[in-house]
């Protein structure tokens, strides 16, 4: 397969998953200033842009919640923004177009021509569930009619690292927003794992628990182990270990911290939880950088244009 | 100024939200009263839908009359002031704590009926009392683990409770769920009103059931037993068991074997130690009940019996809410409680008594007639609704069967106004609070299913009659959340300097720079 296309269905994982983590991610926080007369609204939304790596206005202008919608939601040009993402992943399947199916092309595309339609509702929470419901149906064209060959592998491994990446952002928020921020069960249910979690442990729900679901379950789909273990996986699947001492630096960076998380008591992760997250989202970004470097090597030629930026 | 209330007409009932001698709204509704009167009718409509669209994605749907409806919804929640509940609530918990008293009596030692306080011939004539549940002794002595006790406001407004339900009481799954869908349609009442949350009640129901688990097991597995998919209250037994975490089983996934309950499970069997049951009492168990159901599982009652397995609520409950029982309830808080009832019953005749049948029988056009072992509004008879033909029937059943049935007066029930065909009028409504004993404490829920009655003057507001319901909002008290998290309660902002960046495609950087660039052009071009 062409460096090119493969990079392109990496990408098409990647912004497809950020706009659904960002929408979960923002439904939350948004329902929460809504309902919540106590919440400060300015330090919230200055956090929150932070975590989502977007500069904050100076000081003395208040940010509400419209200006981190505008930023966060409905930025076409950003990609950390929903339509943003939804954009570039657009963009993306275009130059991939003869990799992908029909089906996952139209589905890409048709979101792209609705998105002006579905921005700016009168109640945000629309259009987040527009986002998801997109982001579904994206997921599910790719499992059911993508070849499990390196096409699924690269889709599955930019999807796998996101999710990873923006489920450390999530959790950063709880700790970031204090007691004001979202409860453990708001942020499980903004992850779709409230009843899986509620299943699995009985009703016999603690924070600490909550907490472990969600950075910890072996068997839940967006819990940070889960997805770091799946990239893990696809990454096995595009190169199998040969070399006898080494592994390959994304599947360092990742195995790292996946270790660090798995095999430390939670109590002590939970402490130094917002430090603990950055290191996740940190090796993210290592390992895509790694997995650039190994199949992807025709794009640093053209870097130097996003580094003179 | 023309608003939603305008040519909102005045009753003979007590509204709860127009105060009719000066026409404003009434201390507790005055902040909703102010949000409504802003929004135009085509406003509330709009809301309304949103709120009907979002209860038939989530299949929020009640048995009519064979039919699968949305429970249909008000856009107008009611309100109760935070004071008031603090007299509502114990009113309610001192009933149920009565009615598990006299429960635990009448199937133990009988002490009420040789006290003379309730008469034999009235407990053992009820439908609902089982011999079958005589000497079966709850591990942790609770048989009304959960209980709806009817209330109404009456014309002065003063609640009072209309009837008892202690064997299966239904609709708390809507007081969830309509929570659910008003918080999103109405987020900013919500950030106005501190409004007691419901999301609790899974829990405490948890904790309950698992508190009720025979002795000497350590980790209960509890499940709820559901009639089957084509039981009217099927979302409810779904709810519950889905924000419980715990099984939904139906009678075919029971067994009992070696004197205890399984269920089938793909690991093989696994043991049962308390059901929640949502089937009867005739149901429940073939053996001893009704040999032709297919919906318990024989052996359940013996099961029972050993105390090998917990029924939720007890089997023979029905004896409590039988409406002839009804009007011995505040001489059994008396009896047992030691206590003045908080909440007074409804004014009600014994037509066992011949005066009394005598009085009915000639006022029977003004009275509201039940049967005694009815639910859900059926064949209850309003006397001013009803005709003559109606009237000279229910005049020989009475004299026939006087055991069977009770009669009050028509009350008035309170009303608020409700979103109907020609704007806000008002309806009549009752409330149903739910409570849940643990065996150390009886909950109440804060709130409860409010029922409202759609079509004008109707006083019957069961749901199995075409009713409808609102979100029931009960204000104060609750602390804010931030008091209630153990977690420090300052924020700590993030330093820019250390926001891990949000990586992209390089390629796609280029386009990015395009596309910004037109961009740029565009709102240049535009006029500022």
């Amino acid at each position: 397969m062409l460096s090119r296309i493969a990079e392109s269905l990496f990408w098409i994982g990647r912004y497809v998953e950020r706009a659904d983590d960002t929408a979960r991610l923002l439904d939350v926080h948004v329902q929460i200033l809504l309902e919540d007369p106590w919440a400060e609204e300015d330090l919230a939304c200055r956090s929150l842009l932070s975590v989502m790596d977007r500069p904050a206005p100076p000081p003395h202008v208040e940010v509400g919640r419209d200006h981190v919608l505008d930023m966060l939601a409905y930025d076409r040009f950003a990609p950390s923004s929903i339509a943003g993402s939804l954009v570039a992943a657009r963009e993306n399947a275009r130059r991939a177009r003869e990799i992908i199916s029909t089906e996952l092309w139209e589905c890409l595309n048709t979101t792209w021509n609705q998105l002006p339609a579905h921005m700016r509702p009168a109640r945000p929470h629309d259009y987040f569930t527009w986002v998801r419901e997109r982001a579904a149906v994206v997921a599910g064209i790719m499992d059911s009619a993508t070849s499990r060959d390196e096409t699924w592998a690269f889709m599955v491994l930019g999807r796998s690292i996101e999710r990873a990446d923006m489920t450390a952002r999530l959790l950063t928020t709880r700790a970031l927003a204090g007691s004001a921020g979202p409860g453990w069960t708001t942020l499980l249910r903004s992850c779709g794992a409230h009843e899986a979690f509620l299943r699995t442990y009985r009703g016999t729900a603690s924070d600490e628990r909550a907490a472990g679901f969600l950075l910890l379950d072996r068997l839940f789909p967006r819990s940070i182990v889960f997805a770091l273990n799946q990239a893990e996986e696809c990454l096995a699947a595009l190169e199998p270990v040969t070399d006898r001492a080494t592994v390959d630096d994304a599947r360092r960076h990742i195995g790292f911290v996946r270790t660090n998380l798995e095999y430390r008591p939670l109590t002590e992760v939970l402490d130094a939880l917002p430090k603990e997250m950055e290191q996740v989202q940190r090796a993210c970004t290592a390992a895509s950088d790694a997995i650039r470097g190994r199949y992807f090597p025709s794009a640093s030629a053209t870097t130097w244009v996003g580094e003179a930026l | 100024m023309a608003d939603l209330f305008d040519d909102y007409p005045t009753g003979p009932a007590w509204d709860e939200m127009i105060d009719p001698e000066t026409g404003g709204s009434r201390a507790a509704y005055r902040h909703l009263h102010a949000a409504l009167a802003q929004l135009s009718a085509g406003e509330l409509r709009a809301r309304a839908d949103t709120l009907a669209r979002s209860y038939l994605a989530q299949g929020v749907t009640f048995d009519f009359a064979g039919e699968e409806r949305p429970f249909p919804l008000d856009v107008v929640p009611r309100v109760v002031a935070g004071a008031e509940w603090e007299h509502v609530a114990p009113g309610v918990a001192q009933r149920v704590r009565a009615l598990e008293a006299f429960l635990g009596d009448v199937y133990g030692s009988q002490r009420a009926i040789a006290d003379g306080v309730v008469p034999r011939s009235v407990v053992v004539s009820s439908e609902h009392f089982h011999r079958a549940a005589r000497g079966i002794q709850p591990p942790n002595g609770v048989r009304v683990h959960v209980s709806g006790i009817d209330l109404v406001r009456d014309g002065q407004g003063d609640w009072r409770v209309l009837e008892d339900n202690v064997r299966v009481p239904s609709g708390v799954s809507y007081v969830l769920s309509n929570r659910r869908a008003m918080a999103q349609t109405f987020p900013e009442l919500f950030a106005a009103l501190r409004i007691r949350p419901v999301a609790d009640y899974p829990r405490r129901l948890l904790a309950a059931l698992t508190a009720a688990a025979p002795a000497g097991v350590d980790e209960p597995t509890v499940v709820v037993l559901t009639p089957g998919v084509y039981n009217s209250a099927y979302f409810e037994h779904a709810l519950l068991a889905r924000t419980m975490g715990v099984e939904l089983v139906e009678g075919r996934d029971l067994f009992c074997a070696s004197g205890r309950v399984w269920m089938r499970t793909t690991q093989g069997r696994r043991r049962v130690d308390v059901i929640y049951r949502r089937v009867d009492d005739e149901f429940l168990d073939p053996v001893v009940f009704r040999s032709d159901s297919l919906l318990g599982s024989p052996g359940l009652m013996t099961c029972a019996r050993n105390g090998t397995v917990t029924l939720a609520n007890a089997v023979g409950n029905g004896v409590a809410d039988d409406k002839l029982v009804y009007t011995y309830v505040p001489d059994l808080i008396r009896y047992y409680l030691a206590e003045e009832p908080i909440l007074p019953n409804v004014d009600t005749w014994r037509l066992e008594d011949p005066a009394a049948l005598e009085e009915v029988l000639d006022r029977l056009d003004e009275l509201v007639v039940k049967p005694v072992a009815g639910s859900g509004g059926k064949g209850l008879v309003v006397g001013p609704a009803a005709s003559r033909a109606e009237l000279a029937e229910l005049r020989t059943r009475l004299v026939e069967d006087p055991r069977g049935w009770i009669a009050q007066p028509v009350v008035q029930l309170s009303t608020v106004p409700t979103l109907v065909e020609d704007g806000l009028r008002p309806r009549h409504t009752d409330l149903r609070p739910f409570a849940v004993n643990d065996g150390d404490s009886v909950w109440v829920l804060p709130g409860g299913l409010t029922r409202v009655a759609l079509p004008e003057g109707q006083l019957v507001v069961n749901s199995s009659q075409g009713g409808g319901s609102k979100d029931t909002w009960v204000l104060g008290g609750a602390l804010p959340r931030r008091a209630q998290g153990a977690a420090p309660g300052l924020p700590h902002p993030v330093p820019v300097a250390t926001a891990v960046p949000i990586d992209a495609n390089p390629s796609d950087v280029r386009v990015q720079v395009m596309q910004q660039q037109q961009g740029r052009v565009v709102e240049g071009g535009a006029p500022c």
